[in-house]
């Protein structure tokens, strides 16, 4: 059995790392509200935005514009979204999974990462990817602009023809404790994929100037409000996984705490039962 | 009295307006329209430009920069990347863009800065005129 000393020891340290995860927790679920009510409020914006995208696909089938016709260039820019932190469960591992599981994980030297978030940049640049750009400062506070400027960024290279697809690897935020890793593919847009049903009664639609323009200033748009609502869906994942990861951190430090406890305790009584032997059995052999 | 008809502005970070209306006026590519109740289906892209909500008890502003609108005949949708009712604007900054991009129009040199510059002008002038009409 471990000295009194030692579980003692071993006891205090655990409970300064359950306040820790305790403050932590409290400080991630302060955070995860914010970061929960902005991803609502962008909401309206991309759906609407799909919305408009599906039925402006849907009307002009026939168009050969380069955003929608696939392109023979092997090389795929992939914009991932992690956090600058740690302590988050699986968080950023799941997405790093996203890209070296999965389709992308064959071709490793065509893979051009836009990383946002320390984490998963330095986790694929350890296994070899080209980091092409590196976002992570903007994790902290996504604005649009920031969304704004990595398309930007990204559709350059597209339309230079340095990259045939873009793809998009973030978690997704359902609710407060599920999030899901995601990874969508952004350009070229399968019409086929989006092509629902057509709605006949309103298929009468003009676009001016006209519709090849229309497309040109629409889908630079829509990237953005994809990386955008990934951006703020990302920050509300990540601060609820580490609220949940804090939470078990927090409950299995108490576990460890009570076990302790009865240790000390009976290792305590086990000292005091040997002492109070050895004390009779001196007096038994003076007497 | 025309028909009503709703109208919703949204931008990235919120729902800006979401209300009835019986006419909207906003500066599109083709220059500034006007739309009432039972438009013919049109998609069309915004300038910056003040839009101008016509509601039964009056009219209000709002400052649209860039974005596209989905006009349908009981519904028109502004999809704008910023939009701001006139009292969330700072003057004194919309005027030292306004300096600024006209400074940098005078001594332009590249073709990117100037449509740059222009764009610039354009979202500060229709800020200040958005705080002159309030």
């Amino acid at each position: 059995m471990a000295s009194m000393r030692d579980i003692k020891r071993r006891k205090s340290s655990i409970q300064s790392t359950g306040q820790i995860t305790k403050a932590m927790k409290l400080v991630s679920t302060v955070k995860l509200q914010k970061a929960k009510s902005r991803a609502e409020q962008a909401r309206p914006y991309s759906s609407y935005m799909y919305e408009a995208m599906v039925d402006m696909l849907s009307r002009t089938k026939n168009i050969n514009h380069p955003y929608l016709i696939d392109s023979d260039n092997p090389k795929k820019a992939v914009i991932m979204i992690t956090s600058n932190r740690g302590l988050a469960g699986g968080y950023n591992n799941n997405v790093v999974k996203l890209l070296l599981g999965g389709e992308l994980a064959a071709s490793k030297e065509d893979v051009l990462v836009y990383a946002i978030g320390r984490k998963g940049k330095d986790a694929v640049a350890r296994r070899g990817y080209e980091i092409k750009a590196d976002y992570s400062d903007v994790i902290n506070e996504p604005e649009y602009a920031d969304a704004r400027a990595i398309g930007e960024a990204v559709l350059k290279e597209y339309i230079d023809g340095n990259i045939g697809e873009i793809y998009l690897a973030y978690t997704s935020f359902k609710n407060t404790v599920s999030h899901e890793p995601k990874l969508i593919k952004l350009l070229p847009i399968n019409v086929e994929d989006n092509g629902e049903e057509v709605n006949t009664k309103e298929a009468l639609m003009t676009f001016e100037p006209d519709e090849e323009e229309i497309l040109d200033a629409i889908i630079p748009k829509y990237i953005n409000s994809l990386i955008y609502g990934a951006l703020v869906e990302a920050v509300a994942s990540e601060n609820g996984a580490r609220m949940q990861a804090m939470d078990s951190a927090t409950s299995n430090a108490e576990e460890m705490i009570a076990d302790l406890s009865l240790k000390y305790n009976r290792a305590r009584q086990g000292a005091i039962t040997q002492e109070l032997t050895e004390i009779i059995a001196g007096a038994d052999a003076i007497s | 009295m025309a028909d009503f008809f709703n109208v919703k502005i949204v931008t990235p970070d919120r729902v800006l307006y979401e209300g009835q209306a019986n006419m909207i006026e906003m500066n599109t590519a083709d220059g500034e329209i006007g739309v009432y109740a039972k438009h013919i289906p049109l998609t069309t892209t915004l300038e910056p430009g003040i839009v101008t909500i016509h509601e039964e008890e009056g009219a209000r502003f709002a400052v649209v920069h860039s974005g596209f609108v989905v006009i349908m005949p009981d519904e028109v949708t502004l999809m704008a990347e910023i939009a701001e009712w006139p009292d969330e604007i700072d003057v004194e900054r919309a005027r030292a863009a306004e300096d600024r991009a006209r400074k940098r129009l005078t001594e332009s040199s590249g073709d990117i800065d100037t449509v740059r510059a222009e764009l610039a002008l354009r979202r500060a002038l229709a800020r200040i005129e958005a705080t002159e009409r309030l």
